[in-house]
């Protein structure tokens, strides 16, 4: 028998600028078991909600991410807009919709820099967020931050696309669309990329519905979930296809997130085509009384966010269950028999957000 | 032969065009019209409400009613916006261009000329003064 030894990695490492520290357990290259520790960013997000009103909450809930900082807070406004009862005009529920599909945009794409990597393949890391500094120049345009957006409001969103802007997008996603199709076309077919995504880090079906898999972890695996087929926002009027993969392996999760990018590009073509005249707003009187439960389709997966309110202004309890963390059982999982050389690799495939899991 | 070439394109056509970055800071960058880059206030229409004061989530604005004096910790504002969306006299607004990185956090105070109806007020001044404090550096 091989001499076991323990290796410990990050909570400082190159491929991965947020801090998770895992203690693997290796047979010469090979690792048996991985322990993770999480910890090390957390903010206490969540109990500011005794400290601020809810209002203000919104913006603090943005900040729990970079990333899907639209989402974070599109999320928390909708659970209290339910507890509310406050109908949301049809125009925010599509510029919200706009604003999800453009966060899903950016965020893949910055994956698939970050996937390009962390195999070593430089030139295609720039490729990729060359093509993501457009969707970020687009977000600058519309809410006026390129990563934190303050655009939604209890009751709506602050501001609004005219028709120009948004022919404007349409325009500037279709001309990236063929650079992307060049761009991903190398991550799919190219032999380097192959050898070190095709059947490395495979987790089957079952595992995937045991460990709690969600996202494009879980559609990897053949698992047809997508909460954007709830139909919150204006996914209702929308047609779209859950994009999955049988293969289970990297190179299948990296082939759903390329799907999904190209359906985010038509879904936002749609929702510019369908999108209704009217208020963006409506206002919110007095103070939220009772719970409720939102689940959202983030990049990285299914989000839930859970508020109670007791009807004050400040509200009993906020939770966010993010993507990674129901993603890191999976993603233990994946490292078991996997080589010590493709640790880094198999971690970045479940595209993980150690800020958001912490809070 | 296509699964070697796959970047070729690519390679080739960024060859001969114009680099996609730009020489920062001898090009300075063009904000678009709705970034958000610091809080500029209207003195001359503010009633001194408080409102941006209380709606604050980082607290980094202080309303004082007596001596008329608006002031702002620009190092602990998260350029959120609420504040001028709250604003009863929508004298507050949003407008491109980060204020510059400094040695020190300091507060900024805009003060209201006491012509404008601050009738206690000793001090004339004539036009809104600006005066930057070291004061509450943190």
């Amino acid at each position: 028998m091989a001499k076991r030894s323990i290796v410990p990695f990050g909570p400082q490492h190159p491929v991965l600028p947020e801090p998770i520290h895992l203690d693997l357990v290796l047979e010469d290259e090979t690792v048996i078991e991985a322990v993770p520790s999480i910890g090390y960013v957390h903010r206490g997000l969540e109990s500011l909600v005794t400290k601020k009103d809810f209002n203000e909450m919104v913006y603090v809930t943005e900040r729990i991410c970079g990333i899907c900082s639209f989402m974070h807070g599109m999320g928390y406004c909708n659970a209290l807009e339910k507890i509310m009862q406050v109908e949301v005009p049809r125009r925010a529920d599509y510029l919200r919709t706009i604003w999800c599909e453009m966060s899903r945009l950016h965020s893949h794409l910055l994956w698939l820099g970050l996937l390009a990597d962390a195999f070593g393949f430089e030139a295609l890391f720039m490729q990729s967020w060359r093509l993501r500094e457009k969707i970020l120049d687009m977000f600058e345009i519309s809410t006026g931050g390129r990563v934190i957006f303050s655009v939604n409001k209890v009751g709506g969103v602050l501001k609004d696309m005219p028709s120009d802007m948004l022919k404007s997008f349409v325009s500037i996603l279709d001309d990236m669309e063929k650079e992307l199709k060049e761009t991903t076309t190398v991550f799919l077919n190219d032999f380097t990329v192959k050898s070190r995504l095709e059947g490395v880090g495979i987790i089957t079906k079952d595992d995937a519905i045991r460990r709690g898999a969600v996202g494009p972890m879980m559609r990897a695996s053949g698992i047809e979930v997508d909460m954007r087929k709830t139909g919150y926002a204006a996914y209702g009027d929308i047609d779209f296809e859950i994009i999955t993969s049988t293969e289970c392996d990297s190179l299948a999760r990296c082939k759903v997130r390329i799907g999904e990018i190209f359906q985010s590009i038509g879904i936002i073509r749609q929702a510019a085509a369908k999108i209704p005249q009217g208020e963006i707003s409506v206002p919110v009187k007095g103070n939220p009384d009772g719970e409720y439960f939102v689940r959202l389709e983030q990049p990285r997966g299914e989000a839930f966010y859970y508020v109670r309110a007791n009807g004050t202004k400040f509200l009993d309890r906020m939770r966010v269950r993010t993507p990674t963390f129901a993603n890191i059982p999976a993603m233990l999982q994946t490292l078991k028999g996997a080589q010590f050389a493709d640790v880094p690799l198999l971690i970045l495939t479940i595209d993980p957000c150690i800020s958001c899991t912490e809070r | 032969m296509a699964q070697f070439m796959g970047l070729a394109k690519t390679v080739l056509r960024n060859l001969f065009s114009k680099p996609v970055t730009t020489s920062y800071p001898a090009v300075p960058r063009e904000y678009p019209e709705r970034t958000r880059g610091h809080i500029e206030i209207q003195i001359e229409d503010c009633i001194f409400c408080g409102l941006c004061m209380r709606s604050c989530p980082p607290g980094a604005i202080q309303v004082n009613r007596g001596t008329g004096a608006w002031t702002i910790n620009r190092f602990d504002c998260i350029q959120c916006g609420y504040c001028v969306e709250k604003c009863p006299k929508k004298c507050l607004s949003i407008v491109p261009g980060y204020t510059a990185p400094e040695e020190k956090k300091h507060t900024t105070s805009v003060v209201k000329p006491a012509a404008e109806g601050n009738a206690g007020q000793a001090a004339a001044a004539k036009a809104p003064v600006k005066a930057e404090a070291d004061a509450k550096a943190e």
